[in-house]
């Protein structure tokens, strides 16, 4: 790299944040945009205090938080299991292509009514809709992970006689693992913004619906400061699935690069 | 015989989907999932041409305008960001966060400044899906082949030429990912936009079913927005393979090669 000579990215990313923070605050104090629509970056920020100083933010993100966690588990688990049986026997894969490929479009959006009418404004519709859109996700990456599976491993498992979970457990998973863990942070970030779009749209408890309440009572800063949040909450589960993909994949080709032969 | 095979191996599961579908429901007490038989009745009965104008042709109008203007200034400004090292410093902790946010909680504030017309909707979808095209411009931009750069401007390829002849050919691939993944973005945007606050549209339409319990009308929406759902990323996977043909020729040569 020639960061040294170029300058420092992370210098130059936190001149950026800060260049953006400033320039919200100015905006409004400057009177180019409306105050009321836009607060300056310390009224947010001081309603960004205000609200992580009550218990109910505290519970709100816990809501959101489990809903997107307890999701995506049962997404990941789905996906896994159902991408290995199907993409391991090629009849089923044939069979179920086109399902697949006619239900992965469908906007997760379209199941917002079905789940008010079946479960109302419980966790139950927040936890339906994450599971769906996420479950797409791990499942075509899983398929794409199994297509991968190398012939000559395969045979050579095969000719010593592997029994069908060793083949499982030795040749089929470490080839596929790359592209669970891309499908599973692929979907974490889907999961979250379903969880926050359920909360927003249904009423379902969590950071959703205090946006949609800060909204309709007119208290746009906090409104901004919950909004701040989620974007926060995005970019740490980013952060977070792409480091530990880095870790636990250390081992991996993918990720250890190829080796000067 | 062999074409013949994969075309029934294709529709097979979903003809005993369907068929299991209309049959397990065929008589079903259930208020909330009626047979199927009468969501088909229903169908066609709520989707008739005079609501295909006034409730869905906004929508699919608004969803286009959203897009194409994301599609616009997302390449723009990715192209001059991915072609400045600095600015692209600068600006890639600002881009990620915003690409973060989920799109939806734009909702609310889009509202405040645009109130809750067209507008307002059209803004929404432009902001939601800007993120995945820009940042997946820049991406491509950066990733020119440095050797392809350096025949270019020793051939004296320079200016307008080396942007439509070099850098966004070779960046193409990637920001059809980046539009591939704004367009699913934007269905979204569309129907949360429009059951927020609006008059028409198919969003507003399926959530208005459902709260007067018109529960068949509402299956059939569901069903409606499915298919839309899939027929716009079909139309966009034949769109995409038409512009990449190219890019998709190279790849098969290189495997071949490989």
């Amino acid at each position: 790299m020639t960061s040294a000579r170029r300058g420092n990215p992370v210098l130059l990313g936190s001149a950026g944040l800060a260049g953006l923070l400033l320039l919200l605050e100015l905006l409004p104090r400057l009177g180019l945009v409306d105050e009321r629509f836009l607060p300056p970056t310390s009224r947010i920020a001081s309603a960004l205090a205000d609200e992580v100083s009550t218990a109910v933010f505290w519970q709100s993100l816990g809501d959101t938080l489990y809903a997107w966690a307890a999701g995506l588990l049962i997404a990941v688990v789905a996906g896994v299991l159902a991408g290995l049986v199907i993409g391991s026997v090629p009849v089923l894969r044939a069979l179920t292509a086109s399902t697949v490929e006619f239900l992965r479009p469908i906007p997760s959006v379209a199941l917002i009514p079905l789940a008010v009418l079946l479960y109302g404004t419980d966790l139950g519709s927040t936890l339906l809709l994450v599971c769906y859109a996420s479950f797409w996700q791990v499942l075509v990456q899983v398929l794409y992970g199994v297509a991968d599976v190398d012939p000559v491993a395969e045979e050579t498992a095969r000719s010593f006689r592997f029994s069908a979970w060793g083949r499982v457990r030795y040749v089929l998973w470490p080839t596929a693992l790359p592209y669970v863990f891309t499908g599973f942070r692929l979907a974490a970030s889907v999961a979250l913004v379903l969880a926050i779009t359920a909360e927003l749209v249904i009423g379902s408890p969590g950071l959703g619906k205090d946006i949609a309440t800060a909204q309709a009572s007119d208290a746009v800063p906090t409104m901004y400061a919950l909004i701040v949040v989620t974007g926060a909450l995005g970019v740490i589960i980013n952060l977070l699935t792409r480091t530990g993909e880095r870790r636990l994949l250390a081992w991996h080709q993918s990720v250890r690069g190829e080796v000067a032969v | 015989m062999d074409i013949l095979k994969k075309a029934g191996l294709a529709i097979a599961l979903p003809i005993v989907l369907f068929a299991g579908w209309f049959w397990l429901s065929d008589g079903s007490e259930n208020f909330y999932s009626p047979p199927l038989r009468t969501i088909l009745t229903a169908f066609g009965d709520t989707w008739t041409l005079e609501r295909l104008r006034t409730d869905v042709a906004p929508s699919l109008l608004r969803l286009l305008a959203g897009f194409l203007l994301a599609a616009l200034i997302g390449i723009g400004l990715g192209v001059a960001i991915g072609l400045n090292r600095r600015l692209r410093a600068v600006l890639e902790p600002v881009l990620e966060f915003f690409r973060a946010i989920p799109p939806p909680v734009l909702v609310p504030v889009i509202m405040l400044f645009a109130g809750i017309g067209d507008g307002m909707k059209v803004i929404v979808i432009v902001f939601g899906c800007i993120w995945p095209i820009l940042l997946n411009t820049v991406e491509g931009v950066r990733a020119t082949d440095s050797v392809v750069l350096d025949t270019a401007r020793a051939y004296g390829v320079t200016g307008p030429a080396r942007l439509t002849r070099v850098i966004l050919p070779s960046a193409s691939p990637q920001i059809a990912a980046g539009l591939r993944q704004a367009l699913s973005i934007a269905i979204i945007l569309m129907v949360i936009s429009e059951m927020f606050a609006s008059s028409n549209g198919l969003g507003f339409t399926i959530v208005q079913f459902q709260r007067s319990f018109a529960i068949p009308e509402m299956w059939s929406g569901i069903i409606l927005l499915g298919l839309l759902g899939f027929a716009l990323s079909l139309l966009f996977r034949l769109a995409e393979r038409w512009a990449l043909r190219w890019y998709e020729g190279l790849r098969a040569a290189q495997r071949r090669a490989g």
